[in-house]
């Protein structure tokens, strides 16, 4: 194992997720809902709508967030390395997981692990070896 | 007032996303890729996340109401299943694919980016697959009561 010393952000990624944990908290606290994005977005797209608004005003926030930030600094690169057909596939299956699995990184990784629940635990291990392994086989196998 | 403070939390949380550069797919791969040069960045993410927010649920379970006065709607199931773990084996591999997971997804279209714009429309056909599958079980179960139905449970 490498690491890249270059690339490491421990401070900023470490403010960061104090930051997404600042946004848990008060959702929680506020709203009393979890902030798991996979299924605040997913409820929009039930039969039943009756909650439609909170729920497009979060995405909502999620969206306005680089136009907020940009405002006081420079935005940081966001970079893409994936084509259009291998991102179609992955937003599929970033899809149709999330809702089988009933969470993502914030509903289960953050959120979940936080409440210490062991279902969110469980999640969370199967979905980082997953990737794991994914980017183990793109990357050093199909790529050579 | 409940849906401004949804949209308060959403932006918040997608300025943590931008700060700790989980927002770029990029970043996200430089951390699920240990067997190249590895970027240990995101483990720092989620121990700050977890962190802080952890304190927020423990305060939120000392009260009865939330500030707002309205019942908490947190989640109570404790089944650990096939459903639960095949589902999130699933969103593994598609987010080692793109590096996108859910919520990055929105911030990065938020910037513009054509890329997110994609991911985010196939995602939600995803997500409408998920709700057609469901509709399409229950019809099954309620249609024929006597006939197992295959479940994933």
């Amino acid at each position: 194992m490498a690491i890249d010393w270059t690339a490491f952000t421990p401070w900023s990624a470490f403010a960061g997720g104090a930051i997404i944990g600042i946004a848990a908290a008060m959702f929680a606290l506020v709203n009393g809902r979890i902030a798991g994005i996979s299924g605040i977005v997913g409820g929009l797209l039930r039969p039943t709508r009756a909650d439609a608004g909170w729920r497009a005003a979060f995405i909502a926030g999620l969206v306005a967030a680089p136009i907020v930030y940009g405002v006081f600094a420079r935005l940081p690169p966001i970079v893409v390395d994936g084509g259009y057909p291998l991102l179609i596939a992955a937003g599929l299956l970033v899809g149709v997981g999330t809702r089988f699995g009933a969470g993502c990184t914030s509903g289960h990784g953050v959120c979940g692990l936080s409440r210490a629940s062991p279902r969110s635990l469980v999640a969370t291990l199967a979905f980082m070896a997953a990737a794991f392994v994914t980017v183990f086989v793109t990357r050093h196998v199909v790529a050579g | 007032m409940y849906a401004l403070f949804a949209f308060v939390a959403g932006l918040v949380f997608g300025i943590g996303l931008i700060v700790s550069q989980m927002a770029s797919p990029a970043k996200v791969i430089g951390f699920l890729d240990v067997a190249g040069r590895w970027d240990p960045s995101l483990a720092f993410v989620m121990c700050g996340a977890i962190a802080v927010a952890a304190i927020g649920f423990a305060l939120a379970g000392r009260r009865p109401t939330t500030l707002l006065g309205t019942p908490f709607l947190l989640p109570t199931t404790r089944i650990i299943d096939a459903r639960l773990v095949g589902g999130a084996l699933l969103f593994g591999i598609g987010w080692g694919l793109g590096g996108f997971c859910p919520g990055p997804a929105f911030v990065a279209l938020g910037a513009g980016q054509v890329k997110a714009f994609v991911f985010v429309a196939a995602m939600l056909a995803g997500m409408l697959a998920f709700e057609r599958i469901e509709a399409a079980r229950t019809r099954l179960a309620t249609a024929a009561p006597q006939a197992t139905v295959p479940t994933s449970e």
